[in-house]
């Protein structure tokens, strides 16, 4: 029964090594499942999943294979739809929690199938049927002291089911981006040089110099390896790049934390880059565009991170400027241009996906300048990356 | 491979709440004698832990806090040739006897050493990306060789080694397949209750509740940007506590918000949603 559950985990796309397999049957022969169905959960997950984004999907399967797979396949059909459009939960009163306390598992599990049949409809609210917002032990976003839960987020974390309560599937790695990633994917952004800086000793050409000297010690210095890459990180804040400040937040925290490039600068901008860019931490702080291009040169690497979506006149007209106050005397195309002229080693970053690119005019136009777009994915960066580096 | 030898289970402390899940994996992995390889949000308690470890199981703890330029010989031990050399010049100590230049890393201590103890590898990610798999063979065998005197210092007694790892970096395979992982979830409001006890024994439960429900409340919203953690609500509390709190005003506004969050952007949104009353 063991091996065959090793293979299901593996058929679902959990990937445990023998050698993780083997640490699990050790671990069970030495009692530490505890010989309860609770242990051999625990002891399964800290010994075969490695990854939090992998915790989801262990879930599933352990529930999956441990009690058959028809109560799940019947919530999809059945509950599903009408679960997805949740009601907000109403508080419980200490004494309706202490009545509800009472029930115990097996009563749950029961009550709940025989509930399931005798229900035929959509229901919200209540304290009996299956349904959402109620206090009834079944059902989501309620409130249960040991209810089942189905689907939907958990307010009172205590229901009983561990493995079904999905806990971890806010940590899937297909949902969240991976800062690691996105670390990883900038260090691709190197040119590694013995340049001028600190200094290293370098041990062989002191041991060498040493014995040529009879024994007088004469110690040897070299300067460290050093990545060259100057990266000008340009960013759209506010507006409709609200829904992705998260992710811009982490783009930008691995590039600064990378503490890899020999020069990091950063600003931000609203829809387009005009005469002022502002400083990412302080909104407030402006520094004019042209003073930013003066102390840069072709050296450098620009990325420029916005969806691109705006009314067409806030790129192509005088005073477009989104912002009423920052009427700005150039178009806004006009200073995209100048920054693509003066940093060649460009690219764009767009968080919404090039299905939608086509169908914005805005976006047309400034591809026109930068026709180096990517989406602002690991997939992407990559590809912006390797772009730079051909130029 | 050293024998293990059996050490009662670990229950977490008077100071160190953990849950049965995290008890169990720490159990599994000191039973197993496998690494114990801890993730998990900032301010959730992961370096802690060791602490608690080495507390509740009555054993030393060394501490390697890995920073950018470590390597994994570092942990091992470090061959001090600048100071033979220097010696050799100007005549001091015996030069030739090697071991004397020979200085073990908080690994090679928890080796070299009869007793067993627990050490903590904390940070690893903050490292080079392959780092973690140049321990590998060490922390299998619990053993390494000094190449320069042909010694070999290997584990008498197997140490608990507990290894922290922040969230949101990813580690190499090889090195996953070899250790217990444990993910240190987000306290519920449970849980955060029980924590808070530990620091605040005295709070009174309506005040403490009124607490975590804000506090759930800055962390659920989602335009926050840095969500506070554990520790932030704990000074928060003592904050409040501090400046002698009227439970009542907790309703209408939130005070000390910038012990909670530390970016003014987040700060902004918080009291534009606070003045809105949308809680």
């Amino acid at each position: 029964m063991f091996t065959e559950f090793y293979y299901f985990l593996r058929r679902h796309g959990l990937r445990p090594s023998t050698q993780e397999w083997m640490g699990l049957l050790e671990a069970v022969h030495l009692g530490l499942a505890h010989e309860s169905m609770a242990g051999f959960y625990e002891l399964c997950r800290c010994l075969l999943v490695k990854k939090e984004s992998q915790f989801d999907l262990f879930d599933q399967c352990f529930a999956a294979y441990f009690r058959g797979a028809e109560a799940p396949t019947r919530l999809k059909d059945e509950l599903s739809e009408w679960l997805k459009h949740a009601k907000l939960p109403r508080e419980l009163s200490a004494e309706e929690r202490a009545a509800l306390q009472a029930l115990s598992l097996d009563e749950l599990r029961q009550k709940f199938l025989e509930r399931m049949e005798e229900q035929k409809e959509r229901h919200d609210g209540g304290s009996k049927w299956i349904g959402t917002g109620g206090s009834s032990p079944f059902g989501h976003s309620g409130t249960h002291p040991t209810g089942i839960r189905v689907g939907g987020d958990s307010r009172s974390k205590s229901a009983m089911q561990v493995a079904e309560e999905r806990r971890f599937r806010g940590l899937r790695s297909d949902v969240t981006l991976d800062t690691r990633q996105l670390t990883l994917a900038l260090k691709s952004l190197r040119q590694l040089t013995r340049g001028e800086g600190p200094q290293e000793l370098s041990l062989e050409d002191s041991i060498a110099a040493t014995a040529k000297n009879a024994g007088d010690i004469e110690l040897v210095w070299r300067p460290t390896r050093k990545n060259t890459v100057k990266l000008l990180l340009l960013m759209d804040v506010g507006g409709s790049m609200t829904v992705h400040s998260r992710l811009c937040d982490q783009l930008f925290s691995a590039a600064h934390s990378l503490n890899h490039f020999k020069e990091f600068r950063s600003y931000a901008f609203h829809n387009c880059p005009y005469d002022d860019l502002y400083d990412s931490h302080h909104p407030s702080e402006s520094i004019a565009t042209l003073d930013v291009l003066k102390e840069v040169d072709s050296s450098w690497h620009l990325l420029i991170v916005g969806d691109a979506m705006m009314n067409p006149y806030e790129l192509t007209a005088p005073g477009g400027a989104i912002n009423y106050y920052q009427h700005n005397a150039e178009a806004g195309i006009v200073w995209l241009q100048r920054l693509r002229e003066r940093l060649p080693r460009s690219a764009w970053l767009n968080p919404e996906p090039p299905q939608a690119w086509r169908m914005t005019t805005s976006v047309q136009i400034v591809q026109k300048i930068f026709p180096t777009m990517f989406q602002l994915s690991i997939d992407g960066l990559r590809d912006a990356i390797s772009s730079l580096k051909k130029v | 491979m050293p024998p293990v030898t059996s050490l009662p289970a670990f229950k977490g402390t008077d100071r160190y709440i953990a849950s049965a899940e995290l008890q169990g994996a720490v159990n599994v992995a000191v039973t197993l004698g496998r690494p114990l390889l801890i993730r998990g949000e900032p301010g959730t308690g992961k370096t802690l832990l060791a602490k608690a470890v080495a507390e509740a199981l009555q054993l030393d703890l060394l501490t390697w806090h890995v920073k950018s330029t470590a390597k994994a010989q570092d942990g091992l031990y470090v061959y001090d040739t600048v100071q033979r050399l220097n010696d050799s010049r100007f005549g001091e100590g015996d030069v030739r006897d090697i071991k004397r230049y020979i200085k073990h890393g908080p690994l090679g201590q928890a080796f070299a050493r009869p007793t067993r103890s627990v050490v903590l590898i904390d940070e690893i990610d903050k490292a080079d990306p392959e780092f973690p798999n140049d321990l590998l063979h060490e922390l299998d065998a619990m053993a390494f060789d000094v190449i320069e005197t042909g010694e070999q210092i290997a584990a008498k007694q197997r140490p608990i080694v507990i290894i922290s790892s922040n969230a949101d970096k990813e580690l190499p395979d090889a090195f996953l397949r070899r250790c217990v992982f444990h993910y240190i979830a987000f306290p519920d409001e449970r849980q955060m209750a029980e924590i808070v006890r530990v620091h605040h024994p005295k709070l009174e439960a309506k005040v403490l509740s009124q607490c975590l429900v804000k506090f759930y409340w800055l962390r659920e919203l989602p335009e926050i940007r840095k969500r506070p953690s554990t520790s932030e609500l704990v000074d928060w509390i003592s904050a409040l506590v501090h400046a002698g709190l009227d439970p009542a005003k907790l309703d209408k506004e939130l005070p000390f918000l910038g012990v909670l969050l530390k970016k003014e952007g987040d700060l902004q949104t918080a009291k534009h949603f606070i003045a809105q009353k949308r809680w």
